[in-house]
């Protein structure tokens, strides 16, 4: 740690940059050509990711080395605390747009097709015979053709059950799971920042099993509502918001427990992190803790008044 | 730390220089405003005459919509992006931005994202064809198959903006020099500071629309999809909720550079410094506020029609404390009228004509009259020609001495300038007219009342779009063969980027200076 405040780590020529925007662009590239029906879609959406993960890897190590030895000064972990605190303010703004979508759909769009509102003659002209509910169950274009639901009735919804079953509902645990992994990262933190290494590794890796377990129970529920209740992706506005936000809600935390991961890895095998020199996995540790409290809102939103 | 440039290309492909980094950015853009600007002269070219000529409606409307897309997010954005790289840092007295590979990846996307998107003109079935706002359903039921190339290059363009964004927060509230507290920071970092929070406000929930359109399209969800209980006018809301701040992230940086020329050229201080600090926050915090005005005849509860039309009319009273202090630093200064100097008042005068014209936009009742009109298309070029692209014309000619180490010739400056001028109102006056008339926006053909004007506007269309080359001939003869420029280049300019040589080293502030 010989940097001090006046020379700040400006590192040379990389090649890194340079590959990642390729890996990322030759992703996108082969996602867009597979979406479209093009055969050759999954090879380069493959060797995209690859690339990208190659580049990952490599980017990762070479920050890791500069910070072992002794290149990065107090100023440069200061950006990256800088950066890490407002990527996951991004992150925020971009659940923020789904459960904005959830909000309108459920506060004004849903009255007004259901004709609820006196000046609104959609539903008389254009959905006759559509009513608002939520969970919707039945879409306005089901109504209209007279089609039955899937699903048959309200308790057959993934919706909070009330409180006497509470204790044999799903997402219950995987909010109780989820809650409980929050604490253990945090006694993860605490125990390295007091030098207990062992103690570290033994809470950081309940942390990724717990992530692991409510990821395990998020695919459990899927697999019930796709094949029990009928509920998917294209039954509607329902199931479109119940997937989509509970589905990037577990995109992240796979992320997550993924970053969680490697950090155990990089304790358990490399010896990284010190008491005073962890951003890394405080970092981590921040990302976990950010999709803890969006599970709280989805639990809230999605679950209880869902 | 003490090396120079590499050689070759490989300069550029690897670079972690912000120098580099601000100089292709600014190319880039650059080149993306010529091509977006051969876009916008096909579409005058059809509508020089009424009937239909030369291009077909669909093609028409590619153009349209390419059009806005190349000039928001490839030329405007970047551009500000490249001045903020190459200025920020010697503003603040940093030796580089803050997280210097990370700022070459941000800019090394976008080459690969506006390829990707330019490549859907050549595609089955067309480039996308729904407007630069992709409304919905247009951009998903009745969407050409390139709409999925479209969504990923939107994707990856708005993770470069983030990363961009947060490089550059990290950088000044990270880097700054000893003394340079936050209110002695030079307005264009204090606007850029701001902009950047939009921009990390704002990208995720563009990210979030079109996942939706994607999901809507591909994978059978129903977020714009009335018969599924979804609803298109989600769509407008969530679009619309990044677009308004979107075009603060587009004037806010312009802001800051008039704020830095205008005294230069009075030979005053900026009249109101903190209070343009505070205007420029107060307009950021408004712009999230407002997003409905541009959907008041979709048919939105009364309420709403009110609340939207009185928080928009708020953001005229800080918009005008910067239009005052303007003024007031002008008032009573001993001013010259170089280039610089000519575009910021052009600047002042303009854009507060696109701001007036944008206040009659806001009128709800009066709104369902001009709505969709050509009305609509001279209030935003009125505000992003003269306000975005004058600015940043402007700010080329002020630091390219500092950059290049050699002047521009003032006489062809002083020309591009009053080209510009002259064939921008030209272009976007007459456009007024045709619209309170009735003129619909993005459409091929049109009634033959509107034939005068819309020649008139045509003609004035392609004599900006020659100015433009001239400019692009006055920078590139500026940079091989201008006469040496001095260090500090201006009279008696403010600011540390002018303790510095000219040409800036590659290297600048490695130990970071004393500000008193």
């Amino acid at each position: 740690m010989s940097t001090h405040e006046g020379s700040y780590y400006v590192p040379e020529q990389s090649k890194l940059p340079i590959w990642a925007s390729f890996g990322l662009f030759l992703t996108v590239f082969g996602a867009a050509h597979w979406l479209n029906g093009n055969s050759k879609g999954p090879m380069i959406f493959l060797a995209g990711g690859l690339v990208f993960a190659f580049v990952l890897w490599n980017w990762f190590s070479a920050v890791i080395g500069e910070n072992m030895s002794g290149l990065a000064g107090p100023q440069l972990k200061r950006s990256y605390v800088w950066g890490m605190g407002w990527f996951i303010f991004s992150e925020v703004m971009f659940f923020a747009a789904f459960f904005g979508a959830l909000f309108y759909v459920r506060t004004m769009a849903l009255p007004w097709l259901g004709g609820e509102v006196e000046s609104t003659a959609t539903n008389e002209f254009l959905w006759p015979g559509f009513t608002a509910e939520w969970p919707l169950m039945v879409t306005p274009d089901m109504a209209v053709n007279g089609d039955r639901a899937t699903v048959l009735g309200p308790d057959q919804n993934l919706s909070y059950p009330g409180f006497g079953a509470m204790f044999s509902w799903l997402p219950f645990w995987n909010t109780v799971i989820l809650l409980s992994s929050s604490v253990t990262v945090h006694f993860a933190h605490a125990a390295i920042k007091n030098n207990q290494r062992r103690a570290f590794n033994s809470w950081l890796g309940v942390t990724v099993l717990l992530g692991i377990i409510f990821l395990i129970m998020q695919a459990l529920e899927y697999h019930h509502a796709y094949t029990d209740l009928g509920l998917t992706l294209q039954s509607g506005i329902y199931g479109t918001t119940f997937f989509m936000l509970t589905g990037f809600h577990g995109a992240h935390v796979t992320l997550g427990t993924f970053m969680l991961l490697v950090m155990w890895l990089r304790s358990v095998l490399k010896g990284h992190f010190k008491p005073d020199d962890n951003f890394g996995f405080e970092a981590a540790s921040w990302y976990w803790h950010f999709v803890d409290v969006v599970w709280v809102g989805l639990f809230i939103v999605v679950y209880i008044f869902g | 730390m003490a090396h120079g440039p590499a050689k070759g290309i490989a300069r550029w492909l690897y670079t972690t220089n912000h120098k580099d980094i601000g100089s292709m950015y600014l190319w880039f853009s650059f080149a993306m405003f010529l091509l977006g600007g051969v876009f916008a002269l096909v579409i005058r070219a059809e509508l020089f005459q009424p009937g239909l000529q030369i291009v077909d409606p669909n093609f028409f409307n590619q153009m349209t919509t390419m059009h806005g897309l190349v000039m928001v997010f490839g030329a405007v954005m970047p551009a500000f992006v490249g001045l903020a790289n190459w200025m920020v840092p010697m503003m603040i007295g940093a030796p580089d931005m803050a997280l210097p590979r990370m700022n070459n990846w941000s800019f090394w996307i976008l080459p690969f994202a506006f390829a990707m998107l330019t490549s859907t003109l050549f595609m089955e079935g067309g480039a996308p064809n729904f407007g630069w706002t992709f409304y919905a359903p247009l951009s998903t039921t009745y969407a050409p198959p390139s709409v999925t190339f479209f969504i990923f290059a939107i994707h990856i363009m708005g993770a470069s903006s983030i990363m961009g964004a947060i490089n550059i927060i990290a950088t000044i509230l990270n880097m700054r020099a000893p003394g340079m507290t936050l209110m002695k920071m030079p307005l264009f970092v204090w606007t850029w500071l701001i902009t950047a929070y939009l921009l990390i406000a704002v990208m995720p929930v563009l990210a979030g629309v079109v996942t939706m359109m994607l999901m809507d399209i591909h994978f059978g969800t129903s977020f714009f999809n009335a018969a599924g209980g979804g609803d298109p006018v989600l769509f407008q809301h969530i679009f619309w909720f990044f677009g308004h701040p979107e075009v603060y992230i587009m004037i806010l940086p312009a802001f800051g550079i008039v704020s830095a020329i205008i005294p230069t050229f009075s030979r005053k201080p900026l009249f109101g410094y903190a209070s343009m600090v505070y205007a420029t926050a107060s307009i950021a915090f408004l712009s999230f506020i407002v997003w409905a005005h541009h959907m008041f005849t979709v048919g939105m509860p009364l309420a709403g029609e009110l609340f939207f039309m009185y928080a928009t009319m708020l953001i005229a009273v800080p918009t005008g404390v910067k239009v005052f202090n303007w003024t007031a630093t002008m008032f009573k200064g001993s001013l010259t009228f170089e280039t610089p100097m000519l575009f910021s008042i052009a600047f002042v005068i303009l854009f507060t004509i696109g701001g007036f014209s944008g206040l009659m936009l806001a009128i709800a009742p009066a709104d369902f009259q001009y709505h969709d009109t050509y009305f609509v298309v001279a209030h935003f070029h009125y505000v992003l020609v003269p306000g975005a692209i004058f600015s940043i014309t402007a700010a080329v000619y002020y630091w390219l001495p500092k950059w290049s180490g050699r002047m521009y010739s003032e006489v062809m400056g002083k020309t591009h300038f009053w080209l510009a001028f002259i064939g921008l109102n030209v272009t976007f006056f007459p456009m007024h007219f045709s619209g309170l008339a009735g003129m619909p926006r993005r459409i091929p053909d049109y009634h033959m009342m509107f034939a005068d004007w819309n020649m008139i506007s045509s003609i004035g269309a392609f004599l900006f779009g020659g100015a433009q080359v001239l400019f692009l001939y006055i920078v590139i003869s500026t940079i091989v063969s201008g006469r040496k420029a001095t260090d500090k280049v201006w009279e008696n300019p403010e600011g540390l980027e002018w303790t510095v040589p000219s040409p800036a080293p590659y290297h600048t502030f490695s130990t970071p200076p004393e500000v008193k």
